[in-house]
């Protein structure tokens, strides 16, 4: 893009005599292209505003825990790896709180569906949502009304054990049984 | 992996002549240096990773100036221009040179460097500036012209980077993102913290603090809103924030999860992953309320939605065929074609501003690789490198991609040429630092 040889040969000729008149490394005015303006700041006729990259910090505090419904009952369902299927194990914890909310019909259950910390994060929100609509379906054949219930998913956000290994990735592959 | 010194010693042979036209995109041979950025411990570093490496020789004369400037332009400018892997800076002992001198063209040559920068900062009223630049051709002594940038104090580094970006698109035809901005995430205990910086990724400014996690920030097209999913009401609910005042507002807040937003090309609505249905599907969102409209009909998971920059497709990730799986769909809905069919996860989709490109991350040989696709002909490359990947996201020219990266229990945010033959890494202070999305161009 910068040159063809006959040019340089004209500008080194220039050159030399720019050296000559201004001597070596100091300079003489320039008189040819104008300089654009490009004003994009976003200071105001007053002075000093926020500026163009100004952000605006904000801190948000986090929704309270309810209480944790049936007392001496397991609350945590566990998975296999890359599956939402309920568990035969598992039918005995969630029967539990199907009769603990059919016996307190005012009472609201979430289901915290959870992931490994695997892939992307997004699509384990999915895989975290399909776990906790699995419980809910299983909540839902013991009995209990879907409007009592609330299937939401937090991926891989909230392990319940740190660490990138079998033993970890098991323990954080759950749906969370919640009241609020 | 070589690191690159900007102090530009190495591997530079002494040049003369006519030789010097086969350096000018000089060779950077497996020579290991280290940025020896001065600033902030929060700024890119840069690698080299490619051999044979075709980087244009630039210099830069310090700016002339009067009074004290509180930030250093010219070694933005310079820190810019090496980010990109297009350029590196050869260094000549000088005094300032303001854009109104006809440099001497004579030791920019005896140095080896094909394009000169030279320029003025100069306070025109209390904490008012005028940052002034022109670039020259050394080879042929031509005048490439000049611009100024008025700025405030607070944006004195946004001004470098705008010479960078003007300097940047005079010599390759391509507009610069130096200007631009990045959002990532970082996490530490139950501090979750989404952070807006420039583009090299200096000046943080932490727009959101909770103690619940945020993921997946997306930029408005205009640059100066942020889409995100947060789970500060213990569970997932989107919000679109404005930065500048810190306005929120709730979009969509549905019964079960509300995740993956993504922005309308127009910038008047989303779309987002809703479980309405009982599952995750993909919904069309107004920014001014009303009912969402639902965009994939599948009983699988369909999640990952983003646009083609032409507004006409929307490209998303789901599971229908067994395995998840990149599609796309019309805009509004049907003609749904699978695009990826190699390997069995490939998700994350992000296309390049030009439409014809796709990076995602794939899962190969056990690792989350990020690949690219050209759209056309459906061939998909893994970019040399970049391993153990998430959340990739093309810059505004389509030249780079930064993806969030945890190798050895650490994670760290990097650029990289799309060649994978130039890499930038930021590491964060502590804790996770995560969830990159690359800010569009801004006017």
């Amino acid at each position: 893009m910068f040159t063809t040889k006959s040019k340089t040969v004209q500008w080194l000729g220039a050159l030399v005599v720019a050296a000559v008149l201004a001597g070596c490394g100091s300079t003489v005015p320039l008189d040819s292209k104008p300089v654009t303006v490009v004003d994009k700041s976003k200071a105001d006729g007053a002075g000093q505003s926020a500026g163009a990259n100004a952000v605006a910090p904000v801190a948000v505090k986090s929704a309270s825990l309810g209480d944790m419904g049936p007392e001496n009952v397991g609350r945590i369902v566990y998975f296999d790896f890359d599956s939402a299927a309920v568990k035969a194990e598992s039918r005995e914890v969630i029967l539990a709180h199907a009769r603990y909310l059919r016996a307190n019909p005012e009472r609201r259950v979430v289901l915290e569906g959870h992931t490994d910390e695997r892939g992307s994060r997004e699509y384990n929100v999915a895989l975290g949502q399909r776990r906790a609509e699995s419980v809910a379906k299983t909540m839902l054949v013991f009995g209990v009304k879907g409007n009592a219930m609330e299937s939401v998913s937090f991926g891989e956000e909230k392990p319940a054990m740190l660490g990138s290994n079998e033993g970890a990735w098991e323990a954080n592959r759950r749906v969370e049984i919640t009241y609020r | 992996m070589a690191e690159y010194d900007r102090q530009g010693s190495v591997g530079q042979p002494p040049v003369t002549g006519i030789g010097r036209r086969q350096l000018l995109g000089g060779t950077v041979s497996g020579a290991s240096l280290f940025l020896a950025a001065p600033a902030a411990f929060a700024q890119f570093k840069v690698e080299v990773a490619g051999v044979g490496l075709t980087q244009r020789p630039f210099a830069l004369a310090p700016f002339k100036r009067v009074t004290q400037v509180p930030v250093a332009v010219d070694q933005v400018v310079i820190a810019d221009l090496e980010r990109s892997g297009e350029f590196r800076q050869v260094a000549s002992a000088s005094g300032e040179l303001d854009e109104n001198t006809r440099p001497n063209f004579e030791p920019w040559r005896a140095v080896g460097a094909d394009a000169l920068i030279t320029g003025s900062i100069n306070q025109v009223a209390v904490g008012r500036w005028d940052v002034r630049y022109r670039l020259w051709d050394v080879v042929r002594g031509e005048d490439l012209g000049g611009v100024s940038f008025p700025a405030q104090d607070s944006e004195l580094r946004l001004a470098a980077h705008r010479v960078a970006d003007s300097v940047y698109e005079k010599l390759t035809g391509v507009r610069g993102v130096f200007a631009t901005r990045v959002a990532y995430v970082t996490a530490d205990g139950s501090q979750n913290r989404l952070w807006i910086a420039d583009a090299d990724g200096e000046s943080p400014q932490a727009a959101l603090d909770s103690p619940q996690p945020v993921i997946s920030p997306a930029w408005s097209p205009e640059g100066e809103r942020l889409a995100y999913v947060s789970f500060e009401a213990r569970k997932p609910v989107v919000y679109v924030h404005t930065l500048a005042t810190g306005k929120r507002q709730v979009v969509a807040n549905y019964r079960g999860s509300n995740s993956a937003p993504a922005w309308m090309p127009d910038g008047k609505g989303l779309v987002a992953t809703l479980s309405l249905a009982g599952h995750s599907q993909i919904y069309a969102i107004g920014l001014e309320g009303g009912r969402p409209t639902r965009l994939s009909d599948s009983q699988s998971i369909d999640t990952e939605p983003t646009f083609s920059p032409d507004g006409k497709l929307l490209y998303f990730v789901s599971d229908r065929g067994g395995s998840p799986q990149i599609y796309r769909m019309a805009a509004g809905g049907g003609n749904v074609q699978r695009i990826t069919f190699s390997g069995g996860y490939n998700v994350s989709p992000s296309i390049a501003p030009d439409g014809n490109r796709m990076a995602y991350v794939g899962l190969v040989e056990g690792r989350y690789t990020l690949m690219v696709m050209d759209l056309t002909s459906g061939a998909a490359q893994p970019v040399p490198g970049a391993l153990d990947v998430e959340s990739p996201s093309f810059s505004a020219n389509g030249r780079m991609i930064v993806y969030a990266s945890r190798t050895k229990g650490r994670d760290e945010l990097i650029t990289t040429t799309v060649d994978g033959r130039v890499r930038t890494r930021l590491l964060g202070a502590k804790g996770d630092i995560r969830e990159p999305a690359w800010g569009p161009f801004r006017d």
